[in-house]
This record gives C-alpha cells, structure tokens and sequence, in this order.
C-alpha cells in the first residue's frame, strides 16, 4: 500500500509542477461557467420593441404608451403583417414584438376579455423571459387600472411566443452541460494524455519492470484526476447557486454520487484511450474526437436530441455524457429523486463496467 | 566481491515468435553472480527482445530461462523485485527533484523511509551531487542524468541490474564514469547486464555474447573472441559477424 501511496504522490507531484496545465484544469470550468452566467445576465434597458397593431384604437394606443414609457422598452418600429415582425427579429433590430388582434377594445368591451401576443427572441433565452415577463406586468398594470371604475373586471390574456428556442434553454441546462463536458475532459484526456506521457518518456517501461502491479500503477495514475474533478464539480455547483442562481433542487448526495460514477466511466475512457494511443499528440486528437465533439453534439445541452434524425439520435445513445446529462438536468434542475434516474444510472453503470473491463484487459496485452 | 561460478542467469533454448518472425531463435547462455555481461548486437538483432524475456516484460514462446533463481514463466514478480532495470530512453521524471526521483523509485521496491534516507544521502554523496536534491532532474546535464539513473536503478541492491544501451548520446569522459560506477556494483555483488553499441565498453565486460539475426554467434570473453577471430579489437570480432546478418537493421 505505501509503494501504492508514493505513486499517488508523484503523480500528484506532476500535476503540481505543471502550473499552466493546473491552471487551466480548476480555470476552465469556472471561466465557462462565470463566462455563460453573465452572457445570460443581459442588460434590458431600453429594449427596442416592434409594434403590430391591427386595432388600433384607444386601449391599444394607450398599452403601447406604457411600455413605451417603461424604462425598459422603447417602441422603435411599427409594422404590418408578421413576415414584418419574423424580418425585422432577423435583422436584430428588435427584442419583442407586440401584437394586438384585429377589435382589441371592441372584445374588452363586449366580451370583457381580449388577448395580446408577446413575440421574443429566445435564443437568448434569460433576457427574453425577463422582456416577456416585463411587459406582461405593464400590461396587467393597465388592466388593473382600468378595472378599478369597473364593476365587471376586464381580462387581457397575454400570450408567450418565443422565437428560435421555444424549450428557452437556458443556464439551467448550461450547467448539466458543462460538468459533463468538464469531466470528460480533465478526466478522460487528461488521463490518457498521463499515461501516454509515461510511455512516451520510456518511464513507462521501468515502471513495468518494477514490483509495482500495472493495475495499481493504472490507480494510482487516476486518483489525482479523480480529486482534481471532485474540486471542479464543486466549483460548478458553487458558483451556480451563488453566481448563476440556478438551484440544485434534488439532494446534493445523489448529484455527488452520480457525478463520481460518470468520473469513472470518464477514467476509464481515458486509460481506454492511452491503452491506443502512442504518443501524447494521438491521445489528444482522439480524445478531442471521441469525447469532446461527441459531449458537445450529443449530451443534448446545445442541440435538442429530439431534434435530431433517427440516425443520430441512436449515436446519441451511445454517448455518456448524455445520460449524465439527463442525470443531473433531472436531479439538480427538476429535483427528481433516484427513482427516476435509474434507468440512467444503470447504463452509466454498465458502460463504464464494459469500458473498465475493456481497458484493463487491454492493457495486460500489452505487457504480455 | 569477485566474480563466484554461481549462475544468476540462465537461459535454455529461449525463443521469441512475433507471428512468423522469429525474433530470439532458440538463445542459450549463461551469467555468473558479479559478473558484467556485455550482450552485444545491431540494431534489430534481438537484444531487447532478448532483454524483455529476462525481466518479465515478455513471455518467451518456448525454452527456458531463470534469473536470479527464479523461473521467468512462473515467478516473474519475484524477478522484478530482484532486478534493476534502465531503459535506452531516459527512465527518470524530469518534473521530480534529484531526491522526489531517489525517493519514489526506492518506494516502488519497498524499502523504507530509514533506508531511502540513507540511500539518497549515499548516493548524493556518490554523484557529488550535494546540496543539488531539491533540483529538478530536468536542469541536469545529460551525463548526470544518466549516473543518477544508473544508480536508482540499483537502489534496492538487486541481484542483477539490467541496462539497455545506457550510454546512449553521453561523451567519452562521462562514459568512462559511467563504467566506474558499473564496477563499483559489481564490486558489490551486483551482476551487470548491459546491451552497448560501443565496442571499447565491450572491452569493460568480462564477457560479452554477439547476437546475430536472433541467434547468439559468439559468446567469451573479449581477449578470447579476439584471439579466436583473429582481430586488434572488438570491432573487428564485430564487424567479422555482423556482416553475416541477414535481417535489415530496423
């Protein structure tokens, strides 16, 4: 066990000398994370905001001098047909559009309830709920107002329509997202890239010939990446609860516990791709390749799987990272409990058994 | 302590296949404890391979070898503990101190705390190294690094310490340190097996074996194989079989 310990230190020692590569280990997670928090935190003074008004009478003009008013908006555009609204969100002019049917006061008055339609860009999807979610509170201001001389109350219903990302994929599906693509890399590629460094410099080779049981050099190599992405899970959820505030609903403990799976089913990856890999270079491109793109295409956190055709929806199955993904969106977001991430957590389990069972026996070839 | 006739290495017919090609072809040869065994060959002739066999990096197809008592089907863990090991690349982490190096490699062999200070207070003392243990092995010139990693690889006092072209790239006079501190083990008790590719350290052994296409074509001690092939050096006796070879050096 000491022979075990002092490997374990020396491996540590590696990652300690290389300051760069550590900065960039604990860095990384947090400048993404920081980095998307306050993409999404957007400023929305002053937001421009078209105007498709097919009524046209006194209640419309008067909602549409509110928020004209408001220190959010500014009515800049008036149009006439939706193409207008859809052309003029392209050109990146406006942030919401306002649409009033056809007899808006004519249905307050008759009907005692008229409806209007908020159009967003979602792609940004954090500004276009605050926009959205404004407007409607101008809106439901006038309504109030103008139903304080009434006995029989009017009821204006806004509708939501959200362009481009109508999920509004957001920060709480960033989140997920990145501790997936963080693990994956720190552990994976840079695990592999270790162990490939060793057999690149021919220490590798004494290390073999030594008492030392390759199994347990293959350990003793993971565990300061296991502790280095234990740190990063933790700097993750920190800063998004205090800094993105996006709450981890479920229990932390299961979120911890299924996060230390998909870091073994990473490892295992990692030695997987040293067990092929001869040089430093190699393990890199193929980690990049095989986890990186992968992670990012497939875990659905950029791009809806369900979206996508058949074909690639079957390779998203095979992808770690989505299931992980699934995982903590359902425990961290959703506040789900075990029982409904077990189907999940059953094939992480029984991928990294197979990636595990996989590199280990193929490492032994190597030496035989 | 001088050369004893008890056998610390013996090999039988041992042969390695890779598919059709036949690497080792069926070597024989014994070792004496204390001895420096010069293992001597081109490039592609089988040395390594050879080598690998001996340390329990690779399974023989057929034949049979023992070192240091130990058969190397069987009990190739009992050989790693009882061997040193220094590779043709350079075996030691650059990013580690001269001490983190003594200090780990004597860890991986067990010894303890007491006897790795001791040991790396001797050893730094040997290589006149004092007061440089907290410098990375990285700043070291190549000949140092190459000493430190000799004498690493006999930290734990093996039986028998195994070198694969150790002097690889390193000058003339460095060598010649080298060679000193390779005697000095063997005073010690510890039998050198070396592969070199320089014919004035074949010189230095007390007997070399010339391997040839896989199989062992000469095997004495270097005054004898010059007597028998008629030639002023090493070289010659070289130079007189190498040109036999049929394999192309890889």
């Amino acid at each position: 066990m000491k022979q075990f310990f002092i490997f374990v230190k020396k491996e540590w020692l590696h990652i300690w000398r290389d300051r760069r590569t550590l900065v960039i280990l604990i860095g990384m997670p947090i400048v993404q994370i920081v980095l998307y928090g306050f993409a999404l935190t957007n400023e929305v003074k002053n937001s421009r905001v078209a105007v498709f008004d097919q009524s046209n009478d006194d209640a419309t003009r008067a909602i549409i001098q509110e928020i004209n008013a408001s220190r959010y908006f500014s009515v800049t555009d008036y149009v006439h047909s939706y193409q207008a609204i859809g052309a003029t969100f392209r050109k990146g002019k406006i942030r919401l559009a306002v649409v009033f049917p056809q007899d808006f006061q004519n249905d307050l008055l008759q009907r005692n309830t008229a409806e209007v339609q908020l159009i967003a860009d979602a792609s940004d999807p954090n500004t276009a709920n605050t926009l959205t979610n404004y407007a409607a509170a101008i809106i439901n201001d006038y309504q109030q107002r103008v139903d304080e001389n009434r006995d029989l109350p009017y009821t204006i219903k806004t509708q939501l329509r959200m362009l481009y990302n109508p999920e509004l994929k957001s920060a709480y599906n960033f989140v997920p997202g990145v501790m997936a693509l963080v693990l994956m890399l720190v552990c994976a590629m840079m695990t592999s890239i270790a162990i490939v460094r060793e057999k690149e410099l021919g220490t590798m080779e004494v290390i073999l010939v030594s008492p030392l049981r390759p199994f347990r050099v293959i350990i003793a190599k993971t565990i300061p990446y296991l502790a280095v992405s234990i740190l990063n899970i933790a700097c993750i959820l920190v800063l998004s609860v205090y800094v993105l505030n996006v709450p981890i609903n479920g229990s932390l403990l299961l979120l911890i516990a299924e996060s230390v799976l998909f870091i073994v089913t990473a490892l295992s990856i990692g030695i997987l791709i040293s067990n092929g890999a001869r040089t430093q270079q190699s393990a890199m491109f193929a980690s990049m390749l095989s986890l990186f793109l992968p992670t990012l295409l497939f875990s659905g956190f950029l791009f809806p799987i369900e979206n996508m055709p058949w074909p690639l929806q079957l390779i998203s199955n095979l992808v770690p990272a989505k299931w992980y993904y699934n995982i903590v969106e359902a425990v961290m977001i959703k506040g789900l409990g075990f029982s409904a991430i077990w189907k999940e957590t059953l094939i992480l389990v029984a991928m990294t058994v197979f990636l595990l069972g996989l590199s280990i026996r193929n490492f032994k070839i190597r030496l035989a | 302590m001088s050369i004893t006739t008890e056998k610390v290495i013996t090999a039988r017919e041992l042969t390695k296949k890779f598919g059709d090609f036949t690497a080792v072809d069926r070597i024989s040869f014994e070792v004496n404890r204390g001895e420096i065994f010069g293992f001597l060959g081109a490039n592609g002739a089988g040395k390594t391979t050879a080598m690998r066999m001996l340390c329990g990096l690779s399974l023989p197809t057929s034949g049979t070898a023992s070192v240091a008592g130990y058969d190397v089907y069987r009990q190739n863990e009992l050989i790693k503990k009882n061997i040193g090991y220094m590779s043709q690349r350079f075996s030691l982490y650059e990013d580690l101190t001269i001490r983190e190096n003594i200090r780990l490699y004597a860890g991986i062999y067990g010894l303890t705390d007491r006897q790795i200070r001791e040991k790396t207070a001797l050893l730094v003392r040997q290589l006149h190294l004092e007061g440089n243990e907290k410098t990375l092995v990285r700043a070291l010139p190549l000949g140092w690094k190459q000493k430190l990693a000799f004498s690493i690889a006999i930290v734990h006092d093996p039986a028998i310490v195994f070198l694969d072209e150790p002097t690889g790239g390193v000058d003339p006079v460095t060598r010649r340190e080298f060679w000193g501190l390779i005697y000095e083990a063997s005073s010690r008790g510890i039998t050198v097996f070396v592969t070199t590719h320089y014919m004035d350290e074949a010189e230095y052994c007390n007997r070399v074996s010339i391997m040839v296409d896989g199989r062992i074509d000469a095997l004495d001690s270097p005054a004898r194989l010059m007597q028998e092939f008629a030639a002023t050096s090493m070289d010659g006796v070289f130079l007189q079989l190498a040109r036999k070879a049929q394999r192309s050096a890889d």
